[in-house]
């Protein structure tokens, strides 16, 4: 505490002493970040290295704690960066007035990665590590249940991985949820719902936070996990048996950085921001137990041989542009019709899937047209949405989740949503059963 | 003065009431200002938004109405209760036969066998979760064997019955130890009068000790009911969502939404909670457990033939396996250099207990400070609640009881939200925040662990005799002398077991401690476990950090067993 109370003496004395001095911040810097140790240690180090003066104390707190944690101080801010993977946590912040504006000074960061743009728009807050989606698997897993390499989406919803792969819920992993959106503005929603409902027949279990996914996959409790490719490379780095691969329809995100509302340490704030994206923070991003995709491309000069590089790589230019406004403004809907509709109703949703693959077993052996028209009308069951994607960008639906002069509460949509669901589910089984039925 | 006192004692005596009035009002208003201070105020300013009108923010009850009407919310509290009334069954069924055999038989090595009953309860966050799995879960050591061996999976961690198997393991010590605490204080004669009088055996058993022991079980296996009734963690750690607690976490901890849906399963939580408290009371209500003679006095246990003593010990051995297992697994963890789908790890180092213990004592020594202080404020108010309920006849003395067991309902970010809310703008005379003191976190956790030791407590006081302290009063001894050198002596086993219970499962607390860290230096052991578990290479660390708590509330409560059972023998010394 004294520290930091000496450290604002301090600076205001630099700033009424003039401009010379203040060029050089000291202090304490205190960021909030959701990284784990192996991330901050690394950069912690290699700052306060390029800082003499500075140091930076880091609080992890996991992003939801981290919100709530700046929201709830802001009387008397003592936090000056919020540093963290999901841009959605950074979109809260910035519609709640907790961060701050900056011009960064930075030269040669280009606007886009992939389709995704690198900075806020109204300069809130900045991206410093770009982030591919992907699917990771486990060999040793792989190889004892016969599994064949996973390549792109739709092979998750093969029969062969049926109660093999893993997902986090896109409303607790910011991330996870740019992938599902990714799905459904790159198919349509329609046709989007319906390849991940597919998938989601051969789910394993739906994990309530990021790390859920690769720590099942590393221990080898499930085999296949939809993650963000850093998980699967700093657990490769670390000496795990598992693989990695982009499939063709994904997305790069950038992990922010940002300045809170009333730091008490601006201009050691500011430094950080701008030290993660120079040529030195930027080569930090490059250890193996980091691995994470460096924004400024000068850098992949420097970068292992098989390290994937988004501004070069042909699987990253293929990909879709993604409609960030579009994305946000239904963020809760899209949650809370994968929840509603998958994650609390998986067991039903996977036996169904179960029966259609022993039916698609039976039709590749022995052609039937009636049993094959009832699969398909059962496939249809299975895929209808509760809610249409005119729907979902109708006022009336977002204000119930925002609480704004909402006519229809949200625990009504919820209930009305998965009483669709369960519904159609139970149709689904019952014509699945008759087509197995017919197909003998 | 002491002899003063005795010669004054009608004098003492006529004015006594008064003074003891005034000793009971100050010790409510005491209580009940660090409750409404640190549990009621800053849980209500978080839960408020439960009554209040999503858009226009008015007070309404339009949201309970919401829960009546969600299916998936009825299943999921049918599905809480369920899987608790499974979970005390199973966890009943580990705990007797440990707390049976080490307390009315001469059984060699008892403070161990209590010591490790106990450990179950130090699961540390995260890192306890993967053991868990790697042992018992689908592809866990155990089902990889299986399914070599026999071409066979059992599900131990699926569904609704993997959660009681999990939960049944993990809370079985709260009936343990509150069980040997009441066993101990039951007077041997009475044993020895049904024996003369020709009963034996089970019977023995069934129809004299356990109905002696009553409070003691009850008060562990109402906690076991209220804890999984309220628990998230194993839930989530077995991804079963469709119960109530997880349902209120999910939402409460979803980034930046306004949703009093979460609000209102935690209201449900608590009220039930509180329900069930009552109902457990009820149990015990109008009965007599109190004995004169205490634990057994002088006499000699009872002695077990050479073909009973090898079923004695085959049985402990047995649970004790199954209950430490997912410890064994840990420990295997914290040496393990990788271990992924195979019954053992890979390989085995010492690299991560050598990365921790340098990067680490500062959350080491911080655990201990925080656990041991929350484990004394524990006590010491579970003691004085405890009197204050069973002693005195003022009006609404019971709503002590159920305002600080309501805390087991309570979710640790509320908690942790509330007194930010509450207290962030308070300042110390330093100029500091109250809530980035580090004090805050040894109250935070002081009041989450107070209905542990509350729960010991009552037990123990409810087995002590009334006439005791009639006597001493009748001796002239004041209401405050007799509290201390009678009353709170002969609960000496129920405070003690008290004491465990709060500090190990402070010890690993973590989610009310990771909203008020605000810095490194004041952080405990959970915080930092939480830090290595979120990367691959930190795995091992983790673990490692893990079992050194579970070490240092191992050998803590050795220590606590120990003293209890040494402090038990000179009593019994200078009474016979």
């Amino acid at each position: 505490m004294l520290n930091r109370r000496s450290s604002i003496a301090v600076t205001a004395l630099l700033a009424i002493m003039g401009p010379a001095f203040s060029q050089a911040p000291t202090g304490k810097v205190t960021v909030i970040t959701s990284f784990s140790k192996d991330v901050t240690d690394p950069i912690k180090k290699a700052f306060e290295a390029a800082n003499p003066g500075l140091t930076l104390e880091v609080q992890n707190r996991n992003t939801n704690a981290g919100v709530k944690f700046v929201e709830e101080t802001k009387s008397n801010n003592q936090s000056d960066l919020f540093w963290a993977s999901a841009p959605d946590a950074f979109e809260v912040l910035k519609d709640k007035k907790l961060l701050q504006a900056y011009k960064l000074k930075a030269q040669g960061i280009p606007e886009k990665v992939g389709a995704y743009p690198i900075n806020d728009k109204d300069g809130y807050y900045f991206g410093f590590a770009a982030s591919g989606y992907g699917i990771m698997w486990n060999e040793r897993y792989a190889k004892a249940n016969k599994l064949p390499e996973p390549k792109e989406w739709q092979d998750l919803a093969k029969p062969a991985f049926h109660d093999h792969v893993s997902i986090a819920s896109p409303g607790r992993s910011g991330t996870t949820h740019l992938t599902i959106e990714t799905i459904l503005q790159g198919e349509g929603w329609d046709k989007g719902w319906a390849t991940i409902k597919a998938m989601a027949g051969n789910f394993n279990h739906v994990a309530e936070r990021s790390f859920g996914v690769p720590d099942a996959v590393n221990s080898g409790q499930v085999g296949v996990g939809i993650v963000i490719d850093f998980f699967a490379f700093s657990a490769q780095g670390a000496g795990f048996p598992v693989k990695f691969n982009y499939p063709s329809v994904t997305t790069v995100v950038p992990a922010n950085v940002a300045i809170v509302a009333n730091a008490p340490n601006k201009a050691g704030a500011e430094a950080f921001v701008e030290f993660l994206i120079s040529p030195k923070g930027q080569e930090v991003l490059l250890d193996p137990k980091i691995r994470r995709l460096p924004v400024n491309p000068a850098i992949y000069a420097k970068a292992p041989k098989d390290f994937p590089n988004p501004f070069t790589d042909k699987r990253f230019q293929g990909m879709m542009v993604f409609n960030v406004d579009k994305s946000g403004d239904r963020t809760a809907i899209v949650d809370t019709l994968f929840d509603q509709t998958i994650s609390f109703q998986l067991a039903d949703l996977k036996a169904i899937t179960k029966q259609l693959h022993e039916l698609d077993g039976k039709l590749a052996k022995k052609a039937n047209p009636k049993a094959k028209a009832l699969g398909d009308e059962a496939r249809a069951l299975i895929g209808a949405m509760p809610v249409s994607e005119a729907q979902a960008a109708e006022k009336d639906l977002a204000s119930a989740f925002t609480g704004k002069d909402a006519k229809t509460r949200r625990a009504e949509y919820e209930q009305k949503w998965a009483a669709f669901a369960k519904e159609n589910y139970a149709k689904a089984k019952a014509k699945v059963e008759e087509a197995l039925k017919a197909a003998n | 003065m002491a002899e003063a006192t005795g010669i004054a004692a009608p004098v003492a005596r006529s004015a006594q009431p008064g003074s003891a009035m005034m000793g009971h009002w100050l010790a409510i208003a005491g209580i009940t200002g660090f409750l409404g201070l640190f549990l009621v105020i800053p849980v209500a300013m978080v839960i408020l938004v439960a009554f209040q009108d999503p858009s226009s923010g008015a007070f309404t009850l339009v949201n309970f109405a919401d829960f009546l009407r969600n299916d998936l919310f009825l299943r999921a509290f049918g599905n809480s209760f369920y899987v608790s009334i499974m979970s005390v069954v199973w966890a009943s069924l580990f705990a007797l036969p440990l707390a049976y055999f080490t307390t009315r038989f001469e059984f060699r090595g008892a403070a161990i066998v209590q010591t490790l009953g106990v450990i179950p309860l130090i699961m540390p966050p995260f890192a306890g979760a993967v053991a868990m799995q790697l042992i018992f879960g689908r592809n866990g050591s155990i089902n990889l064997l299986l399914g070599d061996w026999f071409d066979i999976n059992v599900p131990f961690m699926e569904g609704l019955n993997g959660v009681i198997f999990v939960q049944s393991v993990h809370y079985f010590p709260f009936i343990l130890i509150n069980l040997t605490a009441s066993l101990r204080n039951i007077d041997r004669a009475m044993e020895e009068a049904a024996q003369n009088l020709g009963c034996s055996g089970f019977r023995l058993f069934r129809r004299i000790v356990f109905p002696l022991a009553m409070p003691g079980f009850i008060a562990g296996a109402s906690l076991v009911f209220i804890k999984v009734f309220d628990d998230l963690a194993t839930p989530l750690l077995l991804n079963v969502k469709d119960m109530l607690a997880p349902q209120a976490y999910l939402r409460i901890t979803s980034v930046g939404l306004k949703d009093p849906t979460g609000y209102v399963i935690s209201v449900v939580l608590i009220v039930f909670s509180v329900l069930s408290l009552f109902v457990a009371s009820l149990a015990t209500r109008g009965q007599d457990y109190a004995t004169v003679q205490r634990g057994g006095g002088g006499l000699s246990k009872r002695r077990m033939n050479p073909a009973q003593a090898v079923l004695a010990y085959g049985v402990i051995g047995l649970i004790l396996l199954l209950v430490l297992a997912p410890h064994l697994g840990l420990g295997l963890l914290s040496l393990a250099t990788i271990w992924s789908y195979s019954p053992l790890p890979d390989g085995y180092t010492l690299d991560h207990y050598a990365r921790v213990l340098g990067e680490s004592w500062q959350f080491i020594s911080n655990t201990l400070l925080y656990a041991s202080l929350a484990g004394l404020i524990d006590v010491v108010l579970g003691t004085a609640i405890a009197y204050l309920v069973l002693r005195t006849k003022i009006a609404g003395r019971h709503w002590l009881d159920y305002m600080a067991s309501a805390a087991l309902a309570v979710p640790g970010v509320v908690l942790g939200i509330g007194y930010l809310r509450a207290y962030y703008g308070v300042s110390l005379p330093s100029g500091q925040s109250v809530t980035s003191f580090w004090f805050i976190i040894v109250i935070a956790l002081a009041v989450r662990r107070l209905p542990y030791a509350l729960r010991a407590c009552m037990a123990a006081m409810q087995q002590v005799s009334v006439s005791l302290e009639e006597a001493a009063e009748n001796l002239g001894a004041t209401k405050a002398r007799t509290i201390r050198r009678i009353v709170v002596p002969l609960m000496t086993g129920g405070i003690v077991a008290g004491f465990v219970t709060s500090f190990a499962t402070a010890a690993v607390e973590l989610s009310a401690t990771m909203m008020l860290v605000q810095n490194t230096s004041d952080a405990p052991l959970a915080y930092g476990l939480y830090v290595f578990m979120q990367s691959p290479a930190g795995r091992g660390a983790g673990a490692a950090l893990g079992m050194i708590a579970v070490l240092i509330v191992g050998l803590s409560t050795y220590l606590s067993t120990v003293l209890a059972e040494r402090d038990r023998a000179a009593k019994a010394g200078s009474t016979s």
